[in-house]
C-alpha cells in the first residue's frame, strides 16, 4: 500500500472567507444520509452554494473565475463541529488537494492528513494577501510546500506551519496509518492483555 | 511530579510510536453508528481486513432513526436511511459485533447507551466517529471522537494513530445558582475560552462546584468539550462514578469489581500532577445562559443584551454582523421574550433521566403555548422505559410535549425531526449551526433543558426561574444525584 509522498501540492486558490466554519457548513447532514462517500463533491458547501430551488447563490466555489481552483483559503477555527469525515471528503472530491487557513478544529484536521490534504496555517494578514492576490488574478499558482513549511506565489514567500507529526507522515508518504498500524499486531494483543480491564 | 489521568491512561495503552512521531494507541472501547461506519467497513472490504477484537466493539442506531413511533417501522420511509441500518446490522452480524438495535429495548444515542451500559469505564480509552465521544470522558475515560478511515483503523487494529494532547486543567469551584445547570457551566467556559480555545487540549473539569455533580451532569459538561474546540474532555473518577457503574450491565462484578476500584483509583490525576495549563472559574459567575448566535461560543445570560457588532474587537465584527442577521437579532437588545417556534429537549447532551426528571418537576401542571411544538425525546430506550415507570411520560404529554422513542432527533437534521424554513428552535442539543437542524435557515438557540421547558410554556425565550418561581426552592432545583 504504497502512499504518494507529498511534499508540496501546486494549484490555484479560492477564497472562502469566514471564521469558525464549521462541517455542518462544508457538508450539510442531510447528504450524510448514505451508506458511501460518492457524490460529496457537489454537496461542498451547499446551503451557501444553493437556494431552495438549487439556484445558485453567490459564493466563491461558485464564481466562475476560481473553477478549477485547488488550493483553498480559509481563515480561524476552519472545519470546527462534527467528526465527519464527509468534510474533507467533499474536498478532496471536489478536486482540492490542500487547505490553508488560520488555524484548523483538530478532528478535521486529522481527517484531512488521512486523506492526504496538507492543512497548513498562515496569519490572518498572510491569507488575506494571498486572497487579494488571488481575486486580482484567479490564475495565480500558488505552492504548499510541506516539506520546507512555505506557502509561495509569485513574490511572495511565507513561513507556514503544519503539526509536525502530520507534516512527517505527508512528506514520507505515511499519511494513512493503516499499513504501519497493521504491523504491530502482536504488541497490541501484548499490551491489550496488560489493561486490567480485558480481563473483566 | 505527578501525572494527570489523562498522560497516566495514555502511556497505559501505548503500542509504541511511530515514525512520525504519533503514538499507536489501544483503543478500550470502540461505539459505532450507522452514520460513520458504513464506508469504514466499505474501505476494509477493499483492503480484504477484518475485525480485530469485535468484542470490543458495541453498535447502536440513533442518527437517522425517526423519533415518531409509526415512523419506526421498517423500512423506514427513507430508503437511504433504511439501506444505512441495514448496512449496520449485515456488519454487525458479519463480524460478530454486539448491537443495540431498535427492537433491542437498549437502542439509544451512543453516548447514552455506552454509560448506561457500563460499557464507558474509568482508565478506558473510548472512540467513536462522532465527535461528542467526549461525553464518555464524565466516567474518567479519554474518550474522543474520530474520522471514519480512523473507524476503519479501530474496527480492523483496535487501535489509532493518535499525536498527544496537552492538558488543561479547568476547576469550577463554588455553589451554582438557582436554576444554573451542568449546560450552564459548560455554555459558561466555552464563551469564556472561545470555540478553539480548547484545539489541542484536553480538558480536566474540576473543583467543587464539578465535584457536586452527578455523573449525568457530568456527562452534559464533557459532551460540550468539542463546542470548546477540546477533542477530550474529563473528570476524576469518584465515589459519584463508582456508584453510578455499580451493578451496570458490562460493569465489573464480584472480585473484579475490587480490581475494578483498585484500578480507577490508580488512574485519577496525582494531587501534584503538573497541566500545560489551569483555569479557574467561580461557580457562582455563572448564570442561566443561552447562545444568540451560530456558534457554541456566542452566549450570553437569559438577562443580558446580545452583543452588538461595536462592542466586540475588530476582527470579530464580520462574524457578529452574520450572526445577528442570521439569527435575526438586533445587538443591544434582549433575546429574553422571542417568540420560540419549537422546542427540543433532547441528545447526547441532555436527554438522561435526569434531565427528565427535572424537567417534569417543573413543568407538571403547566401547558405548553399555543402555537409550539415541543418534542421531549428520552436519550434511550432504557431512560424511556424508566421514565415511563415514573410517570413522567404522562407529566409531559399533559402539559403538551410530545413524548418520542429514542434518537438524535432534531439536533442535527438527519431524520424526520427538522426545523421548517426559519423557525426559532429552542433546545438542550449542543449546537447552534446554520441548518443544523435540517433547515438552511433554521435558527438554534443552546440552553439547560429546564430552559428549554421554560422557552415552550411561556412560547417565548424566558428565563425559567421567574416561569418557573425557583427562586424560593435553592436546594430542591439542583439536578438529581
Amino acid at each position: 500500500m504504497a502512499l504518494a509522498e507529498i511534499k508540496h501540492v501546486v494549484g490555484r486558490g479560492v477564497y472562502i472567507p469566514g471564521d469558525d466554519i464549521d462541517t455542518d457548513q462544508i457538508v450539510p447532514a442531510r447528504f450524510l444520509v448514505s451508506v458511501t462517500f460518492d457524490g460529496l463533491g457537489q454537496a461542498l458547501f451547499y446551503d451557501a452554494r444553493f437556494d431552495r430551488d438549487n439556484k445558485q447563490k453567490p459564493h466563491p466555489l461558485n464564481d466562475a473565475r476560481f473553477q478549477g481552483a485547488s488550493i483553498a483559503l480559509c481563515n480561524a477555527n476552519f472545519g470546527c463541529g462534527s467528526s465527519r469525515e464527509h468534510a474533507p471528503q467533499a474536498f478532496h472530491k471536489a478536486g482540492f488537494r490542500a487547505i490553508i487557513a488560520e488555524s484548523f478544529a483538530e478532528i478535521f484536521f486529522g481527517n484531512s492528513t488521512t486523506l492526504g490534504i496538507p492543512c497548513v496555517s498562515l496569519t490572518h494578514d498572510e491569507i488575506e494577501g494571498l486572497a487579494r492576490a488571488v481575486a486580482q488574478n484567479p490564475e495565480l499558482e500558488i505552492t504548499v510546500d510541506v516539506e520546507h513549511l512555505e506557502v509561495r506565489a509569485e513574490s511572495m514567500v511565507f513561513k507556514c506551519q503544519i503539526k509536525p507529526s502530520a507534516g512527517d507522515a505527508l512528506v514520507r508518504g505515511e499519511w494513512d496509518p493503516i499499513a504501519q498500524l497493521l504491523e504491530a499486531k502482536e504488541q497490541t494483543v501484548a499490551l491489550g492483555k496488560t489493561l486490567p480491564y480485558t480481563s473483566w | 511530579m505527578g501525572k494527570s489521568l489523562f498522560h497516566k491512561v495514555w502511556d497505559a495503552h501505548t503500542v509504541r510510536t511511530l515514525p512520525d512521531g504519533r503514538t499507536q494507541l489501544f483503543i478500550g472501547l470502540h461505539l459505532i453508528h450507522e452514520v460513520t461506519s458504513p464506508q469504514a467497513f466499505g474501505m476494509m472490504k477493499d483492503l480484504e481486513l477484518g475485525v480485530a477484537f469485535p468484542e470490543r466493539t458495541f453498535a447502536t442506531v440513533d442518527h437517522i432513526i425517526p423519533t415518531a413511533k409509526k415512523a419506526r417501522l421498517r423500512p423506514f420511509r427513507d430508503n437511504l436511511a433504511e439501506q444505512m441500518t441495514v448496512h449496520l446490522t449485515d456488519s454487525c452480524k458479519q463480524f460478530g459485533i454486539r448491537f443495540f438495535h431498535e427492537n433491542s429495548g437498549q437502542q439509544g444515542i451512543v453516548h447514552v447507551v455506552g454509560p448506561e451500559q457500563g460499557l464507558t469505564q474509568p482508565g478506558m480509552t473510548v472512540v467513536c466517529g462522532d465527535s461528542h465521544t467526549s461525553t464518555h470522558g464524565a466516567l474518567g475515560a479519554v474518550a474522543f471522537g474520530i474520522g471514519t478511515s480512523q473507524v476503519r483503523d479501530v474496527l480492523s487494529t483496535q487501535t489509532l494513530a493518535m499525536a498527544k494532547l496537552k492538558v488543561r486543567r479547568i476547576e469550577v469551584d463554588g455553589q451554582l445558582g438557582v436554576g444554573v445547570y451542568a449546560k450552564d457551566v459548560i455554555l459558561h467556559i466555552i464563551r469564556t475560552l472561545g470555540v478553539n480555545g480548547g484545539t489541542g487540549f484536553a480538558y480536566e473539569f474540576a473543583g467543587s462546584a464539578i465535584e457536586n455533580m452527578s455523573m449525568e451532569e457530568r456527562m452534559t459538561l464533557c459532551n460540550m468539550s468539542i463546542e470548546g474546540g477540546a477533542r477530550v474532555g474529563y473528570v476524576n473518577p469518584d465515589a459519584v462514578t463508582y456508584a453510578y457503574l455499580q451493578g451496570r450491565p458490562y460493569a465489573p462484578k464480584g472480585q473484579d469489581w475490587e480490581r475494578a476500584l483498585a484500578y480507577w483509583r490508580s488512574i485519577a490525576s496525582d494531587q501534584d500532577a503538573v497541566y500545560d495549563d489551569v483555569v479557574r472559574i467561580a461557580a457562582s459567575d455563572i448564570a442561566p445562559s443561552l447562545t444568540w448566535g451560530v456558534n457554541p461560543g456566542q452566549v450570553i445570560a437569559i438577562d443580558e443584551p446580545v452583543p452588538t457588532a461595536e462592542s466586540v474587537p475588530e476582527h470579530e465584527r464580520p462574524n457578529v454582523i452574520d450572526a445577528l442577521k442570521y439569527m435575526q437579532l438586533t445587538g443591544g437588545k434582549l433575546i429574553k421574550g422571542h417568540k420560540v417556534d419549537v422546542t427540543f429537549i433532547g441528545s447526547c447532551t441532555n436527554s438522561r433521566l435526569s434531565d427528565l426528571r427535572e424537567v417534569a418537576k417543573h413543568v407538571r401542571g403547566k401547558h405548553v403555548a399555543a402555537g409550539v411544538k415541543a418534542l421531549v425525546v428520552p436519550g434511550s430506550q432504557l431512560v424511556k422505559d424508566a421514565a415511563e415507570a415514573e410517570g413522567l411520560h404522562d407529566v409531559f404529554t399533559e402539559a403538551g410535549f410530545e413524548w418520542r422513542e429514542p434518537g438524535c432527533s432534531m439536533c442535527l437534521g438527519m431524520n424526520p425531526d427538522k426545523l421548517v424554513g426559519d423557525q426559532l428552535c429552542a433546545s438542550s442539543s449542543n449546537r447552534n449551526f446554520k441548518g443544523r437542524m435540517g433547515s438552511p435557515e433554521g435558527r438554534t438557540v443552546l440552553m439547560s433543558p429546564v430552559m428549554v421547558a421554560a422557552a415552550a410554556i411561556a412560547g417565548r425565550l424566558a428565563d425559567a426561574r421567574e416561569v418557573f418561581g425557583m427562586v424560593e426552592q435553592k436546594e430542591v432545583t439542583r439536578g438529581t444525584r
